[in-house]
């Protein structure tokens, strides 16, 4: 029973189409859409080292630091405009988030 | 082996547990809570893999600074959560089956995709052999020369998420005292206060009346 590439990949797939079931069941909230676009984020890291670790190339592990760069400034600006449209509005539904008629 | 792999599936098997109760949960408090059981898990993957700087980076950054942010957000928001997950049930059947198709498709990939034969011998950068330097100072020999540009990109990205972040949320409020230096160093005593030469028998209340 060796644990290779496939079981690492496995799991950072399950992880993924967790993030997308996530905004799919969880689509009022906006704060647990952005929990599971952190869990997608994740499950992007765990292939990338994945990958690296398997292939010998640093080069990834070197990219999983950029995404997680990424996946910080996302969420401090994410719930940094939550802030301020749940101090204008009173509410986070996404429903109501209409107000730039996109 | 048998107890790498026990670990690979303890670690993989609570990852994805709370991965399912981090978007299941009913209080958004606890879906925080099992993002960062979800990111030690990882974290714990990561070790397995040889990543041990990636895997602390993971705690530090996600665990300690992400996670909490969010809590934070969560307990500062004064919402009906209550409301927010109706349609749970209504978007089951749709999500569940998108997703699994999604997963099926990513398994079939995994399971039928072969390396090329010289992928190995590709390698940018290749990983030093174990017990030769560390995984952290094996990073850091390329992030700090052939990728410094694209590390000096990362830290502007972060230096202008915490600007936006800091302009967005701040707000000036009318009414506050606040301390100016400025004022208080240009103070000279003439502003502050007068000296007086009080006659007998007059008191001082005649001249303070006219000052007034």
């Amino acid at each position: 029973m060796d644990i290779g590439l496939g079981h690492y990949l496995i799991v950072g797939a399950a992880l993924f189409v967790l993030g997308v079931f996530g905004i799919f069941v969880n689509r009022k909230n906006v704060i647990i859409i952005l929990m599971s676009v952190e869990l997608m984020l994740l499950a992007v890291n765990i292939n990338f080292v994945a990958f690296s670790t398997h292939l010998n190339d640093m080069v990834g592990q070197v990219f999983a630091m950029f995404v997680l760069t990424v996946a910080a400034a996302e969420a401090a600006i994410g719930l940094a405009i939550l802030v301020i449209y749940f101090r204008n509005r009173g509410t986070i539904a996404v429903e109501d988030i209409n107000q730039m008629k996109g | 082996m048998e107890l790498i792999a026990f670990s690979f599936y303890l670690f993989a098997t609570i990852a994805v547990v709370s991965g399912v109760l981090v978007i299941s949960a009913k209080n958004p408090v606890h879906s925080v809570l099992w993002l960062i059981l979800t990111f030690f898990s990882a974290a714990g993957l990561f070790v397995l893999m040889g990543a041990e700087f990636i895997a602390m980076l993971l705690i530090i950054v996600y665990v300690g600074a992400v996670a909490v942010l969010f809590l934070f957000v969560v307990m500062m928001l004064d919402i009906n959560f209550v409301e927010l997950r109706q349609g749970f049930l209504q978007y089951l059947p749709i999500g569940a089956t998108i997703t699994l198709i999604l997963f099926i498709e990513m398994g079939m990939v995994v399971a039928t995709w072969q390396l090329g034969p010289d992928v190995a011998a590709n390698a940018a950068a290749p990983s030093p052999a174990v017990g030769d330097i560390s995984n952290t100072a094996a990073l850091g020999q390329i992030i700090y020369t052939d990728y410094i540009y694209i590390f000096q990109g990362a830290g502007m990205i972060l230096l202008v998420a915490m600007i936006g972040a800091i302009v967005l949320t701040h707000r000036k409020r009318p009414g506050v005292k606040r301390q100016v230096v400025n004022d208080q160093v240009a103070r000279r005593p003439e502003d502050a206060f007068e000296l007086v030469d009080v006659a007998v028998g007059e008191g001082i209340t005649q001249r303070t009346q006219n000052k007034g």
